[in-house]
């Protein structure tokens, strides 16, 4: 098993370090001057020349990356044009905003996205199954912005259960960190509860049918041990790499969620590198999110390896 | 003496677009403790479907099951699924056809065998491991100690059905069903399974009901017999009374079909089955093919040399740990108009042989001329115009038909492909084709499901026919079929032999039909060819230690021979993975007689 682990880690590296070309490119290909963003009202040659100077944008393209790539691997990501704060501190305070929303999204996801599939798969073509395609399809299809805006109409402006928005720590103040963040999280579990609900369905819906299951119906075992034991153990396997690679979207940020509930994560902080040309920022935070994708990814085919015994003799 | 198990008017109807439709009617018989009845009959014939029903396995809201089914006196249909539920793995056990998916792959067999003690005896953890172990050993599992934490996956067919009887057995059941529980195993491991089944059913004075297609195995192991015919019980009796004198005309049917090896004793060429009316029982013998095979002539096909491997594993670097060393410096000739048949079990390398000598998998070393062509060294071009002298049909009938295709434009697409004819040219061709295989040209607009598997094995050999092959791989072509299907596209091919000439490599597990169509006979095992020669050499005079045994394990379907070769073996299949620096062994060969050689070291 390490050495599984290893492989793929090492596997993974050519993959991160085109990501990193690109990422560095991609800024390069955007239109506009950061030096005109950064010099502001200013237009005099001089000092617009001395800035080029100072962040070495006169460099060859080849030079920049590496003094770039040598920087990101002993932590220096740069300095943010706009705050001029070094990029490893604004992800440092952003990262935990954005993990603790995508793991209670996708808690809430798998709490009600794989019972809902197993339900709908065990009462296939039934009232239940019905009802949960529905609820899923809606899921799915109504845009988070409005169920969030109408959340916080009923919940925090109706009811006042909840906070409307904000974000504390949950170091500060634990209870009060998930009072704020449970609205958002639900508004984007549902939508990855429908599509884990649709796939946990279809892989029960082929596990029941296999041969395995019908000898464990031969055998006498009760419904429950048949369905939650011996199917389910099986239909787990595609599940958990659909759930690592929704997780590992949940990273990126969820741009419109945070701006409805005034989250300060990585959605908000890309979008604002993006219109302030902040490129250090943007570089800084795409690598990041490619990180944490690819060790999603990682995570995924560790856990099937161990789920699977057919894979861990393999290796 | 009360039977354990009486069904009286068991009919089963399945929910269907159309209504209602009964499936299985009016059958009634009973098994007595101690006694094996086979429930024999064709695919289709509600044979399975009986058996789900007595367990009551079927889909209550697609299946109404009706009659009555008891077991020691109580009526299994008025039951509840809650009581069905102890009945079942507890007084009703059952093994099923599959042993490659019917082990659940999440779970090792231990728990899967202690699953059936813990819920059934109501046993302690350790006091089911305790006695799952017993009963692996007493399955005769090699190593039961270790190989009770192991998974499904590392275990072959044949211990993977040691472990379901294992299961099966785990609470002293009154009544086993098996359901074509040697169906899916090689001969040799289907002898052992057999005799297993046997002994603990008289150490225990269980009842077995066995459900089978194969007369071998009715006569090998069956005291009564029940015949099946399209959801219809049409006769019942004692085996050997079936066997010596069957009443009706469809088991009379039956039991001329079944290819019967040592049949062709004395016959100097591939001999045509005879033609049975499975309505009538009417049986009228076929000719011969005779004189197929060019006196003198060069091989169509020469294989020399040829070795086909298959990397596995990777270490740290990403190379392979070794090899599945599939195909082993194999050489022969095929001749126009001859049939050569590759025999032997699962994974000796036959079917790798015959894609390797159409390259459909790539070969790593060897000399393959096949018309002409230097198969292994062509061009893609002229891979593709090879492919014209090659072709080679599937096992699979279900599978191998594109079903979004009309069978039209499956039989026209390689004549189309290679230019040999266009539209409305390709279509009077298609005809033709179809009249060639027995299927009216009216035909042509239909889609594969519309088609039984006989039909559609026929399909697929119209499809290959359109590119005039001079040769033609055979693989498992006539393995899935029902052995009155098997005799008549047997028939077929024999039939297309003889007119045109077509050489076939036959790859087949099933001796006894190959002793009726092959020329000649090459004897495979661990991807090397053990023993090769005419085919009354190879079944009058087997000389290869494997070529004996193989032959000795096929059924015969005369309940007088019974158990004439018992023999308490527990053999597996051995792997022909190897490590990367193994070095194949230097093999010496004698010739027995004309053409009939035999690997000696």
């Amino acid at each position: 098993m390490p050495i599984y682990i290893l492989k793929r880690i090492l596997g993974a590296l050519p993959t991160l370090l085109i990501v990193s070309v690109l990422v560095f490119l991609l800024q390069k290909l955007l239109p506009g001057d950061p030096v005109l963003a950064l010099a502001g009202e200013e237009r005099d040659p001089a000092t617009l020349a001395l800035l080029r100077e100072q962040y070495h944008l006169n460099d060859p393209l080849v030079t920049q990356y590496f003094r770039w790539l040598g920087g990101v691997l002993t932590g220096d990501f740069g300095i943010s044009l706009r705050t001029n704060q070094p990029v490893l501190e604004l992800i440092g305070q952003k990262l935990p905003v954005t993990l603790q929303l995508a793991a209670m999204s996708m808690i809430f996801a798998m709490l009600i996205g794989i019972p809902a599939g197993i339900i709908a798969a065990v009462k296939k073509n039934t009232l239940l199954d019905w009802i949960a395609n529905i609820v899923a399809l809606s899921g799915l299809s109504i845009p988070n912005f409005w169920l969030g805006i109408m959340l916080i109409l009923l919940v925090s402006v109706n009811l006042g259960w909840l906070p409307a928005s904000g974000y504390e720590s949950p170091l500060v103040d634990f209870w009060l960190s998930i009072k704020t963040m449970l609205m958002p999280a639900f508004v984007l579990g549902t939508g990855l509860a429908a599509t884990l609900m649709r796939h946990t369905r279809s892989a029960m819906l082929g596990v029941m049918s296999a041969d395995y299951i019908r000898t464990a119906r031969a055998k006498g075992l009760s419904t429950s041990e048949v369905v939650l034991t011996h199917s389910f153990r099986n239909a787990l396997l595609p599940i958990i790499t659909l759930s690592a690679l929704l997780f590992g979207e949940l990273l990126a940020g969820a741009v419109l969620t945070e701006q409805i509930f005034t989250i300060p994560g990585f959605g908000k902080l890309i979008v604002d590198a993006v219109f302030n040309r902040d490129y250090a920022v943007v570089q800084g935070v795409v690598l990041c999110t490619a990180v944490g994708f690819l060790l999603m990814n990682l995570i995924a085919d560790v856990l099937s390896v161990i789920m699977n015994p057919r894979m861990r003799s393999a290796l | 003496m009360a039977p354990v198990l009486s069904v009286r008017n068991l009919t089963t109807a399945f929910k269907t677009d159309d209504g209602w439709k009964s499936v299985v009617r009016d059958v009634s018989f009973d098994v007595n403790a101690g006694e094996t009845v086979a429930i024999v009959g064709e695919s289709g014939s509600g044979k399975s479907v009986t058996s789900l029903s007595i367990l009551g396995l079927l889909d209550p809201k697609r299946s109404r099951v009706t009659g009555d089914i008891d077991l020691d006196g109580r009526n299994l249909l008025t039951l509840s699924e809650t009581d069905m539920r102890k009945i079942r793995g507890n007084d009703i056990a059952m093994i099923f056809q599959e042993p490659m998916t019917s082990l659940n792959p999440v779970f090792t067999v231990g728990r899967q065998i202690g699953e059936v003690l813990i819920r059934h005896e109501g046993m302690s953890r350790a006091a089911a491991r305790q006695e799952t172990l017993r009963l692996m050993e007493r399955v005769r599992i090699p190593n039961a100690q270790t190989r009770i934490d192991e998974y499904p996956h590392q275990f072959s067919g044949g211990m993977r059905q040691r472990v379901m009887i294992a299961m099966a057995l785990a609470s002293r059941p009154k009544l086993l069903i098996a359901d074509e529980p040697t169906t899916a195993l090689d001969v040799t491991i289907q002898g052992q399974i057999l005799d297993l089944i046997k002994e603990l059913q008289a150490e225990q004075g269980m009842a077995v009901l066995f459900i089978t297609h194969d007369m071998g195995v009715v006569a090998e192991i069956a005291d009564r017999t029940v015949v099946m015919f399209r959801g219809d019980c049409v006769e019942t009796g004692a085996t050997s009374q079936i066997f010596a004198a069957p009443r009706h005309p469809y088991t009379r049917a039956l039991l001329a079909a079944v290819p019967r090896l040592g049949s062709m004793t004395g016959q100097d060429w591939p001999l045509r089955f005879p033609k049975v009316d499975m309505e009538t029982g009417a049986v009228t013998p076929q000719p011969a093919v005779v004189g197929s095979v060019a006196q003198g002539g060069s091989p169509v096909l020469s294989v020399k040399g040829l070795v086909t491997r298959f990397d596995v594993g990777s270490d740290l670097l990403g190379r392979p740990t070794g090899a599945v060393h599939a195909v082993e410096n194999v050489s022969f000739d095929l001749f126009h108009g001859e049939t050569l048949s590759l025999v032997g079990e699962s994974g000796c390398g036959k079917s790798t042989t015959g894609r390797s000598v159409l390259r459909l998998v790539e070969p790593r070393e060897g000399d393959i001329t096949l018309d002409g062509y230097d198969v292994r060294h062509l061009a893609p071009a002229d891979l593709q115009r090879m492919r014209r002298s090659g072709q080679m049909i599937f096992q699979d009938p279900f599978s191998s038909l594109n079903p979004r295709m009309t069978v039209g434009q499956t039989v026209a697409e390689p004549i189309v492909k290679h230019g040999l004819a266009r539209g409305g040219a390709a279509r009077a061709r298609v005809a033709e084709l179809l009249d060639q295989v027995g299927l009216p040209a009216a035909m042509m607009d239909r889609y594969p499901h519309e088609f039984s598997g006989g039909q559609r094995q026929r399909i697929a050999i119209a499809r290959v026919l359109g590119l005039n092959p001079k040769v033609i791989v055979a693989d498992e072509s006539v393995s899935a079929l029902d052995v009155s299907i098997k005799a008549q596209v047997c028939n077929l091919l024999m039939d297309l032999q003889e007119r045109l000439k077509i050489a076939y490599l036959f790859i087949s597990h099933d001796m006894a039909v190959v002793e009726r169509v092959s020329h000649r006979i090459a004897v495979m095992y661990l991807g090397e060819i053990v023993e090769i020669g005419p085919r009354e050499a190879i079944f009058g005079n087997p000389q290869h230690p494997y070529t004996q045994k193989l032959i000795a394990a096929v059924p015969v379907p005369d309940p007088a021979r019974r158990g004439l070769r018992r023999a308490a073996s527990v053999d597996e299949l051995k792997s022909p993975v190897r490590p990367r620096d193994y070095v194949p062994a230097v093999r010496e060969w004698a010739e027995v007689g004309p053409g009939h050689r035999v690997m000696v070291a």
